[in-house]
Formats: structure tokens, C-alpha cells, sequence
């Protein structure tokens, strides 16, 4: 049976498609055939940050509209078999998703994928709250900045008031904390939040830490998921997420700050 | 003296103010959970109603709503000032 998590934080800019592209990357390295849906209409960047971007054809809205089917909209890896990305519009209004054509296309994907990613748009609007309707589970990707830990608050209300599972009644959404852009040396100096002050203030469950790293940047401009970096702290705590996500038991790295040694000064300390 | 007590005291850390701040929002917030969408609206326009007899600051009202098993419960508490009284 499919798995539906949405990827979402309420505030823009604070990795959400860097994290659902480097997600659903893990989970196809792991095996599990995956597809990563990018719901923010209008303003597309999935592709981008998957370097698919030249092949898109046709997208979720065409889809929904009934221009193309769902086959002909999904496009396939390059680099790893079982990972599919279904890009958004970029032209049409917001208004074009609607929410009975979004079931029926994540009706149709459960029948032939293990994991289904929903990457959704910044804010609390339509295409947020669609993003999130039909999920099982919830990724939520928070800074450690005063906006975005509060945004992740709004975005738990929501998740806990406006989704199909909340609706309905049924077992509610299984939330996740994903704290991205993490500085420890920062975090030792007394100038941003740290690890535990989030998780007291948003008291949910720890999915995974992603430190503030060069490779993610690095990997946007190349449009290769920052996992496939696998010698880059960043590209390993996506790494370690995955595993998480999929129920296994992994301690926590990168959340301390290690001082460098003046040999690791000199050389340089490996890759960042 | 002054001096060095003026010296010796640390700067607060901004995380630590930041924590501090988002406690109080976040909690805040979660009172508001739930609430039907309408209550903002509802609390500035019984604000302004308010208004047109009495003199009261934007932080005069408190407007609360509990549901129980079959009632909900609209609980309005209106801080009036000290010479408005009579």
C-alpha cells in the first residue's frame, strides 16, 4: 500500500523541494519506487532542483484537465531506476488544481508506487492545503528562525484540522520534524535556536537534521539531488532521514559543532 | 563597582530570546486551534460596537469559544476603563 507524505512548511524558502527532491531520491536508492509531485502551481521549481527541467512535456494540471495522462506526464530518473517526477504547471492559475482531480491521480500512482511525495507550495493557501489533504504522513521542514518555527506551528494546526484524515475521523497524520540549514557553531555561540528549543517549542517527532551546508547549493545548480552527494554532510543527513523514514533506528549526526584543529585548519577538513 | 558589574554582565543570547518569544506565540496560537475561521472577524467587529459607547484599547476584548458535548459556549470578557465604569 502507497504511502502519501506531504513535504511542507509553511514559510517559503526554507528547503522544501531541496528536501523532497533528496527524499524521494533516497527512497529510489533504497529501492522503493517512488514519485515526487511538485504542487506549486505557477511557480514550478521541482524539475529545476531534479534536472529535468528540459523534459517536461506535459504536467499535474494537463493531468487533471485531461489533455495527457497520467503516463505521459510523469517523467523518469536519469540516474536512479523507480523515481518519478510529476512537474507542476507553470502557466495556468491556482484555480486549475482541483481537489477531485487530485485524488483520482493519487488514486491511480498508490496503485503502482511505494511512496508518494507531495512537495508543496510556501504558504497556507489552496495549493498548500491540497497538498497536504490526502496525506498519511507529513514532513515538516523548519529553520531554526523565529518565522519558520513559527509557520511549522500554523502548519500543524492545519494538518491536524484540514486534511482528509482530520475530516474524516480516521488515524491522524503522522508529523514529522525535519530541521534544515542547522549552523551547531551558531548554535554554540548562543545565536540560534537549538535542536531541543524546537522540539520542545513544536513537540513533534524528529525525522532528521540537515546542516547548513555548501553541497546543498552545489547541487541546485547542478540539478542533482543533494544525495547523491554522498561524501557531503548534507547529502548523509538526507541519507539518514530516509532511513528514519523508513522505521529504522539512526543516531543523529552534524548537530554538533567541532571545533577544527589547527592540522584540519591547515589541510582543510574533508568536503563540506 | 558599577563598572565592573556592567563588565561582568553577559549579553542575552538571541536564541534565548527567541525561544522566549515563540513559547508565548506558539501558545498563543494553539488557543486560537480550532476556533471557526470567523472569530477574528467577529472579535473586531464586537470591538467596534463596543466602541461606540465606550473607550477601549484593541486589547480590551478576549473572546473565547468552547464546544461541549451538544452546546458551544461563546465567552466574551470586556476589560472597560476605570472612569467609563458608571
Amino acid at each position: 500500500m502507497a504511502k502519501i507524505i506531504v513535504v511542507t512548511s509553511g514559510k517559503g524558502g526554507v528547503g522544501k523541494t531541496t528536501s523532497a527532491a533528496a527524499i524521494a531520491t533516497g527512497l529510489a536508492l533504497r529501492g522503493k519506487k517512488t514519485v515526487v509531485i511538485d504542487f506549486d502551481v505557477g511557480l514550478r521549481n521541482l524539475d529545476l532542483i531534479m534536472g529535468c527541467e528540459r523534459r517536461v512535456v506535459y504536467d499535474l494540471v494537463n493531468v487533471i484537465q485531461g489533455e495527457a495522462g497520467l503516463n505521459q506526464a510523469l517523467i523518469r530518473d536519469k540516474r536512479v531506476e523507480n523515481l518519478f517526477i510529476l512537474p507542476a504547471s507553470q502557466t495556468r492559475d491556482k484555480d486549475a488544481l482541483t481537489q477531485e482531480g487530485v485524488e483520482e491521480i493519487l488514486d491511480t500512482l498508490k496503485e503502482t508506487f511505494d511512496y508518494i511525495l507531495c512537495d508543496s507550495p510556501a504558504g497556507i493557501e489552496r495549493g498548500a492545503q491540497l497538498a497536504m489533504y490526502y496525506a498519511d504522513e507529513a514532513i515538516v521542514v523548519t529553520n531554526p528562525e523565529v518565522s519558520s518555527v513559527r509557520d511549522s506551528d500554523r502548519i500543524l494546526g492545519l494538518l491536524s484540522s484540514k486534511t482528509r484524515r482530520a475530516v474524516q475521523g480516521d488515524d491522524p497524520i503522522k508529523e514529522h520534524l525535519l530541521v534544515t540549514r542547522y549552523n551547531p557553531e551558531r548554535v554554540t555561540q548562543g545565536d540560534m535556536l537549538t535542536l531541543d528549543d524546537i522540539r520542545e517549542i513544536l513537540a513533534i517527532d524528529l525525522l532528521g537534521l540537515i546542516p547548513e551546508s555548501e553541497a546543498v547549493l552545489r547541487a541546485s545548480n547542478q540539478g542533482v539531488p543533494v544525495t547523491h552527494d554522498a561524501d557531503s554532510d548534507a547529502g548523509q543527513a538526507y541519507t539518514d532521514t530516509v532511513s528514519r523514514l523508513l522505521g529504522e533506528d539512526v543516531p543523529l549526526r552534524f548537530h554538533e559543532w567541532q571545533k577544527k584543529g589547527l592540522l584540519s585548519r591547515m589541510f582543510g577538513g574533508g568536503r563540506r | 563597582m558599577k563598572l565592573l558589574e556592567f563588565l561582568k554582565r553577559e549579553r542575552k543570547k538571541s536564541a534565548s530570546v527567541a525561544k522566549e518569544r515563540l513559547q508565548i506565540i506558539v501558545a498563543h496560537q494553539r488557543s486560537q486551534r480550532g476556533q471557526p475561521d470567523y472569530m477574528p472577524m467577529l472579535e473586531r467587529e464586537l470591538l467596534e460596537v463596543i466602541r461606540r459607547y465606550v473607550h477601549v484599547g484593541d486589547d480590551a476584548i478576549q473572546i473565547s469559544l468552547d464546544s461541549e458535548d451538544n452546546c458551544s459556549v461563546l465567552e466574551l470578557n470586556v476589560t472597560l476603563p476605570k472612569s467609563e465604569r458608571d
